[in-house]
């Protein structure tokens, strides 16, 4: 039996399932998990293995189509979009592939976006941002739009926005997969500092070196967990 | 809700990434909201211009007539024909009416010519009544003398004459005292009216008044034609007391004729009482024809104008999908989402609506430069403008905004 105290997320027998047309697609097929504070956690398996669509229902962005998903014990699988938005925007932070930032504001704003929905004034949006984007090391570009950063730098303004909220997890679905090898490197040393400090990540990777910065690593194969 | 004045500024911001998009999206509502600003105001603008007009008639005046000045339908002469004249007899008995200041009898025929030596004006009209005329229609002899009980009683042949007579037939010399031909009878000119301008684009300073009396002896009433049956006798003008509702003023003369033609209960009236309001009244419902016609444009250019926005709002709903889909990610609700579209449809509308109300006002004030159309722009029209715009942001925007709201995060994330 687990200690209830220090798990923050929960996922019972997890199932989704897709429907194209009449064809269900199984991208999970009860899986059970739990993360635990200051938790490094990587999460491995083939393309197809059901990786993002895990993630994605740990960080309240989707819904599982059956099972049970408890955040700090409270049950959430069932809660409403509006209810699972505020969730998304307290608990956790997010780190895409493909940096997902919005073209048209300056990095600042991007790193402040989170906080836009928390209805914090402008003044301290500002000042938060600005002390985080100086903590990933971008202090002197941040009045720079997204096109004018390289990719390292953009995945580090990710991981500053995913920062602004201090997030109780932190997701990153295959952080690394669009950058070359060095740029990959500064970036996992980020996420290792962040560890350190006693933050929370959780990471979906199928490189090898990138898993090996985790403390356990969580092995997907057909929508199922093979090893933990 | 979360900082609306972050979102303003961020509509402005597409704005400026798509302008010329912008401009052609709002093309629609500009060119509605121009002509609806436009048109309105030069209709307020005649509202006024014939209100002084009508009003110059004076509230407190009642014309006892054979017809009625606003006809609905056909208008039968026959019957109208067979009326009983009305005569200077039943204005004395009016005058006696407790609600009734004075009742006067006037008489009018179109004259030819009027010849004075070398000058001569053409299609004046001659007026017959009595003493208490000016004072009655607010006329102010200006030069010489009004007339006297002793004229109308004595049959004098004097006349008091309209300044543009005046002018036109002693250019440079004073008229009183001079003599004009009537019909070959002979007026001797003992005043002239003050000028009195125009009503309804006819001069009210273009005829010669000469009592009653001597109006019966120079023109006979003709008793041949329908027309002049029904037009060619006497109206009583009469006026009620200040401070009595002219309503009441107006049953009390209808019961005193009604009783003077012997007609029974069942019978209708066999004459009409006249007011200005009769007249406004008529202009009100010509003019609720444009109203109509106006609302017609704009809920054409209010449909023409939301399709444009609604388009241009799926347009960017699809372009900025991922973008939605962060939004979402790092916790904007179906609400945050849906409101952000909704306000900038709302901008783009009322953007559009304003540079429609600077144009509509351009334009009205240029017909009034170049035409005698007086347009009048009062705030409600401007309120009216951005009214209608802000609405048609609303209702085409959120449609848009809605689909915006309800896209799945993940879909909006993995779209590229
Ligand atoms: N929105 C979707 N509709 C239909 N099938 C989907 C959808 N998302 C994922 N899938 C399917 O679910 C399975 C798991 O996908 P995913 O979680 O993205 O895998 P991974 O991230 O490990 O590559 C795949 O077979 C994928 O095709
Ligand atoms: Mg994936």
């Amino acid at each position: 039996m687990k200690k209830k105290t220090d798990s923050i997320c929960r996922a019972v027998d997890i199932a989704k399932t897709y429907w194209l047309g009449k064809v269900a697609v199984e991208a999970l097929r009860g899986v059970s998990l739990d993360i635990e504070r200051n938790d490094y956690v990587s999460i491995m398996g083939a393309s197809g293995s059901g990786k993002s669509t895990l993630v994605h229902i740990l960080s309240c962005l989707d819904t599982p189509t059956s099972g049970k998903y408890y955040l700090e014990n409270t049950l959430v699988s069932k809660y409403s979009d509006e209810e699972l938005a505020k969730i998304r925007n307290k608990f956790f932070g997010f780190i895409f592939q493909s940096f997902s930032l919005l073209p048209r504001l300056s990095a600042l704003d991007n790193v402040a976006l989170p906080l836009i929905y928390r209805n914090v004034s402008k003044h301290e949006r500002i000042a938060k941002a600005k002390e985080i984007i100086d903590s990933v090391g971008l202090a002197d570009r941040m009045y720079h739009r997204p096109n004018e950063l390289s990719g390292g730098e953009c995945q580090r303004v990710a991981i500053a926005r995913a920062l602004v909220n201090d997030p109780k997890v932190i997701y990153a679905d295959e952080p690394t997969g669009n950058l070359d090898s060095k740029t990959g490197a500064e970036i996992m040393e980020i996420f290792d500092r962040l560890v350190d400090e006693g933050n929370t990540v959780v990471m979906v990777t199928h490189d090898m070196n990138v898993a090996a910065h985790a403390r356990r690593t969580v092995k997907l194969r057909d929508g199922q967990i093979i090893d933990d | 809700m979360t900082n609306i004045g972050s979102k303003l500024t961020l509509s402005f911001q597409t704005f400026r990434s798509h302008r010329l998009r912008s401009f052609l999206t709002m093309l629609g509502i500009i060119i509605g909201v121009t002509t609806v600003i436009a048109i309105l105001s030069l209709i307020e603008g005649l509202n006024r211009t014939v209100a002084e007009q009508v009003q110059s008639i004076g509230s407190d005046l009642i014309f006892l007539q054979k017809f009625s000045w606003v006809q609905t339908g056909h208008r039968d002469l026959d019957k109208l024909a067979g009326r009983p004249d009305l005569l200077p007899d039943d204005a004395e008995v009016i005058t006696k009416l407790s609600s009734v200041e004075i009742a006067i009898p006037q008489i009018s025929r179109q004259l030819r010519k009027l010849k004075y030596k070398d000058n001569e004006v053409s299609n004046s009209s001659v007026a017959g009544s009595d003493e208490n005329y000016s004072w009655v229609n607010n006329y102010v002899v200006e030069s010489g003398r009004d007339f006297s009980r002793d004229d109308v009683l004595h049959r004098r042949a004097v006349g008091i004459i309209g300044s543009y007579i005046a002018t036109n037939l002693f250019p440079d010399e004073t008229a009183v005292g001079k003599d004009l031909y009537l019909n070959g009878h002979r007026v001797k000119i003992i005043g002239v009216f003050k000028e009195k301008g125009t009503f309804l684009g006819n001069s009210l300073d273009d005829y010669i008044l000469i009592p009653y009396t001597v109006f019966e002896k120079f023109f006979p009433i003709p008793r041949g034609s329908l027309w002049s049956r029904v037009y060619g006798g006497y109206s009583i003008s009469i006026k009620a007391k200040d401070g009595m509702k002219i309503e009441e003023t107006i049953d009390q003369v209808r019961e005193l004729m009604r009783r003077r033609h012997g007609l029974g209960f069942d019978e209708d009236d066999d004459f009409e009482l006249n007011t200005q309001q009769i007249l406004m009244d008529l202009y009100q419902s010509i003019t609720n024809v444009g109203f109509i016609a106006i609302i017609a444009i704009a809920a054409i250019s209010l449909v023409v104008g939301g399709i444009g926005i609604m388009n241009i709002m799926l347009v960017s709903v699809a372009e900025r999908t991922r973008e939605i889909g962060i939004r979402k990610a790092v916790g904007a609700s179906n609400n945050n989402i849906l409101a952000q579209f909704l306000i900038e449809s709302i901008v783009l509308a009322l953007v559009g609506g304003l540079i429609g109300i600077v144009f509509g006002m351009l334009l009205a004030w240029l017909i009034s430069a170049v035409s005698p159309l007086k347009a009048s722009v009062s705030f409600w029209m401007i309120l009216l403008g951005f009214g209608f715009s802000a609405s048609v942001g609303i209702f085409f925007g959120i449609y848009p905004a809605r689909r915006a709201a309800s896209l799945n995060p993940i879909e909006a994330l993995r779209y590229e």
